[in-house]
């Protein structure tokens, strides 16, 4: 009887697993940033580039860190749910505006709403890099202290929002 | 002899473009990024490139990916190498950002251990279960073997 037993509960192990595998995303890929401080930065400021935006601006609540550009489709889906965001939930929102345009960055934010409280350029694509950021929309939450709580690949979503963001946050304060 | 000849060229011309074809050395020139001017270091950078994923694209090498990305990189990479950082500082420096994800043989660790164990635990899984199969067939005695198939000689009749 084991001898059947045997084979058949490895074949069972082998469908657990590959049913468990095969139903992640292969495209995102956990951030190893996660759980550390956030990475040195510091860039001009979309709308007045002799001013700057640093690490040091995020510090004292909990923040998002929206990776965007006007050429980035996913980051037009998810723009109408950031500005819902910063509106309704009061969550401090910084862009980092990535190798972009500015003068279509700023129209963009002009004609579509503005739910940033400040926007760095990161024209040459050096700061994303240091985010490990591959592929915009992409959004960080940090806490108070600095540290980086989660990151979200892909549009943001009031469903996302409510799942994955709304508990950290509830769990570090704002 | 015409008949001869039009059914020979076709095959003549199919060999001498095959014996063209393996005479040729592959050439990977996807990168017209500029050359760092010592050429250990470039051969370092043209290794280190080939090793590292491209998160855009996941198929694809940074050495191989068109993606603005992999250009960024690749550039970062140069720079770091001809600003003298070691290759493992390269590779560091892509793991704290990326992940293990972002080298093609992930480094030895808890978490990749099961990725670079599977293969040599199947192997050995897979001798010793043949072993023990071929023993016990060895020890089998002879008659039961010839009750369960009938001989040859049967099928024929």
């Amino acid at each position: 009887m084991w001898r059947f037993l045997v084979p058949i509960s490895l074949f069972a192990l082998l469908v657990a697993v590959f049913v468990v595998g095969l139903g992640k995303d292969p495209t995102l890929v956990p951030s190893p940033l996660v759980g550390k401080p956030a990475p040195e930065f510091t860039l001009p400021r979309l709308d007045d580039p002799a001013q700057t935006i640093g690490r040091k601006d995020l510090l004292g609540k909990t923040s998002l860190v929206n990776v965007w550009g006007t050429w980035c489709a996913g980051c037009r889906q998810e723009h109408e749910t950031l500005v819902a965001l910063a509106r309704d939930s009061g969550i401090t929102i910084f862009g980092i505006n990535w190798k972009d345009d500015p003068v279509q960055a700023r129209e963009w934010l002009k004609s579509l709403g503005n739910p940033y409280v400040a926007v760095g350029v990161d024209a040459d694509g050096r700061t994303a890099i240091d985010w490990g950021v591959y592929g915009a929309p992409e959004t960080f939450l940090i806490g108070p202290d600095g540290t980086v709580l989660y990151k979200h690949i892909a549009p943001m979503t009031l469903d996302v929002w409510r799942n994955e963001f709304l508990p950290r946050i509830a769990s570090v304060g704002p | 002899m015409t008949g001869r000849r039009a059914v020979r060229q076709p095959f003549v011309w199919g060999l001498f473009v095959i014996i063209f074809g393996l005479c040729l050395k592959p050439v990977f020139a996807m990168d017209a990024d500029p050359k760092l001017s010592d050429p250990v270091l470039q051969e370092t950078y043209e290794r280190l490139t080939h090793e590292v994923r491209c998160l855009v694209c996941q198929n694809q090498t940074i050495a191989d990916s068109t993606a603005p990305l992999a250009a960024d990189l690749r550039n970062e990479i140069r720079l770091m190498l001809a600003a003298g950082r070691s290759e493992a500082e390269v590779k560091t420096f892509l793991l704290d950002r990326y992940g293990d994800f972002v080298l093609y043989k992930p480094r030895f660790k808890a978490s990749t251990a099961m990725l670079w164990l599977a293969p040599v635990l199947l192997l050995l899984g897979g001798g010793v279960g043949l072993r023990r199969s071929i023993q016990r067939r060895a020890t089998l005695p002879v008659p039961a073997d010839d009750e369960e198939d009938p001989p040859a000689a049967d099928l024929r009749s």
